[in-house]
């Protein structure tokens, strides 16, 4: 029974943190793209944006999406009456959140990454005929694999560890919304802590694995760079 | 014939500066722009790439509009058809030599001519190297292999040989020459090193601050025409020292240091740095094989 629930709450956590990461690195690479190469004005106010999630308490951040997406204001009235979507306390509402919330982890490596390119490598490209998006995929990405790798682990590491928001937001449904650090949460409350040590010590492990891949890794291609 | 006529205000060290270019160059000729750092050499260079919009004026390369503003055409850099040479290379490092060049091709039946580059340029045998594991020299081969791939029907070149020590330079500028009248392709070299000027220029346009001072062939323009030397070197002063009443003259030729002794009178235009002429009228060299 224990071991049932178990399963169920770490696929779960794994299924949102993959979700997350994915839509992550789709939005991340764009705007980190952008904003490494905009001289635009208004730069510091999105970098300011993206950067929130940081400094933010993470009851904040869910507590104004909750109001926001509640169906009983008109954003989520017409996201549930249009889309038929209901973000709050549900598996969608957890991973708009956590995107939200793991936005920066992936957003800074990708960005400077891409700042740390030299600017004549996309120039070169553009003097040998190469439209933007085959440049940014042929010759740009291929380039900043470390900080790509580097975004997505961190990123995949810190909506698994996401306690706040989740909370505020999706609260202690099993199978749609509780998610590891939740139900650790959860059997400590009801002082059952043989089950909280495994959730515990799951997590513990798993995120030290996550972060000694990342580092190897990286040094491996570091090495690879410099020879 | 190529037409160029451009305006841009440089912004430099010393504020704002005016480019004002007006100019013709011929089909097939090597020009060197020719001036300090800072006097628009790789801003024109760029603005004929699409890399950088003109204020105002006409680019015209073989008798394509590039870009003209009173017409308000404005290729962007991907269709005019150059080939550029960035001072420190912009080789791809994810892509090996061969893919560099591959990348560089438009239509992919011409693979042939990837090879046909890869065997001018003496880079066959590196052709699976990554950028990183070459040296400058082959680098800067590849760089020029890559650009002559496009076929382009002028070839840019932002002060490619001078990040690389005397000897490969010399070795470069003769491959370069070489490979620039193989292919009889309209050339611009930017560069700062009068040497060089010599060696590769058919027609040089001398800049500073933005406007051309001098234009015509090398010996036109460096040759001081008064003199009429037999034994003609450009060097740079490297020391200047005094020798109980005489002064003692230290002059980079190449790479060979030449004293010359001068009179107090003789020294007072001169000073470390500059860059001067040395020639002798009267007298009868001796040659020794060597």
């Amino acid at each position: 029974m224990i071991e049932e629930s178990f399963v169920q709450t770490m696929s779960l956590t794994f299924k949102l943190a993959g979700v997350t990461t994915l839509f992550l690195l789709m939005i991340g690479i764009p705007l980190g793209y952008y904003l490494a190469a905009t001289k635009n004005r208004l730069k510091p106010v999105l970098e300011a944006i993206v950067s929130m999630p940081l400094v933010l308490p993470p009851s904040v951040l869910g507590f104004y999406m909750l109001v926001f997406f509640s169906p009983k204001n008109a954003f989520g009235q017409w996201l549930d009456e249009t889309l038929d979507l209901r973000l709050v306390f549900s598996f969608e509402g957890l991973v708009v959140a956590s995107i939200i919330f793991s936005l920066p982890f992936m957003v800074h490596p990708i960005q400077s990454g891409f700042s740390a390119l030299p600017k004549n490598l996309t120039e070169a490209a553009y003097t040998l005929g190469k439209s933007k998006i085959n440049v940014l995929f042929r010759a740009l990405l291929p380039n900043i694999r470390p900080s790509l790798l580097t975004g997505i682990v961190i990123s995949f590491a810190h909506t698994v560890g996401e306690f706040g928001v989740v909370l505020m937001m999706g609260g202690n449904i099993s199978g749609e919304t509780r998610v590891a650090s939740i139900a650790i949460y959860d059997e400590v409350e009801s002082l059952n802590y043989g089950a909280a040590n495994q959730y515990a010590l799951t997590l513990f492990l798993i995120s030290f694995a996550i972060l000694l891949f990342v580092y190897a890794i990286n040094k491996h291609f570091l090495k690879a760079e410099l020879s | 014939m190529n037409e160029l006529i451009l305006s841009k205000d440089l912004r430099g060290a010393n504020g704002v500066i005016p480019l004002e270019i007006d100019t013709t160059f011929k089909r097939g000729e090597l020009t060197v722009l020719f001036g300090k750092s800072g006097a628009g050499k790789s801003t024109i260079l760029r603005m004929i790439a699409g890399l950088l919009e003109p204020t105002g004026g006409k680019i015209i390369i073989e008798d394509e509009i590039w870009y003209d503003s009173s017409k308000k055409i404005n290729l962007p850099p991907q269709k005019r058809k150059v080939g550029f040479v960035f001072q420190d290379y912009a080789l791809f490092p994810n892509m090996t030599v061969r893919q560099n060049l591959l990348y560089a091709l438009d239509d992919k039946k011409k693979i042939v001519k990837v090879d046909e580059i890869l065997k001018i340029t003496e880079l066959t045998k590196l052709e699976n190297e990554k950028p990183d594991a070459l040296s400058g020299g082959q680098k800067q081969r590849v760089a020029l292999a890559r650009a002559l791939v496009r076929e382009p029907k002028i070839l840019l070149l932002d002060e490619p040989l001078s990040a690389l020590d005397f000897a490969m330079r010399a070795k470069l500028q003769d491959e370069l020459l070489k490979i620039q009248r193989h292919f009889n392709l309209t050339t611009v070299l930017v560069s700062h090193d009068i040497g060089e000027v010599y060696k590769l220029a058919q027609f040089v346009l001398e800049l500073a601050d933005g406007k051309i001072l001098r234009q015509g062939t090398p010996s036109e323009i460096f040759g001081g025409s008064k003199i009429s030397g037999k034994f003609k070197f450009s060097g740079e002063i490297v020391d200047i020292a005094q020798s109980d009443i005489v002064f003692i003259v230290s002059i980079l030729v190449g790479q060979d240091v030449v004293k010359v002794v001068s009179t107090e009178e003789e020294i007072r235009d001169l000073k470390i740095g500059r860059k001067v002429t040395l020639s002798s009228k009267a007298f009868n060299p001796i040659i020794t094989p060597i």
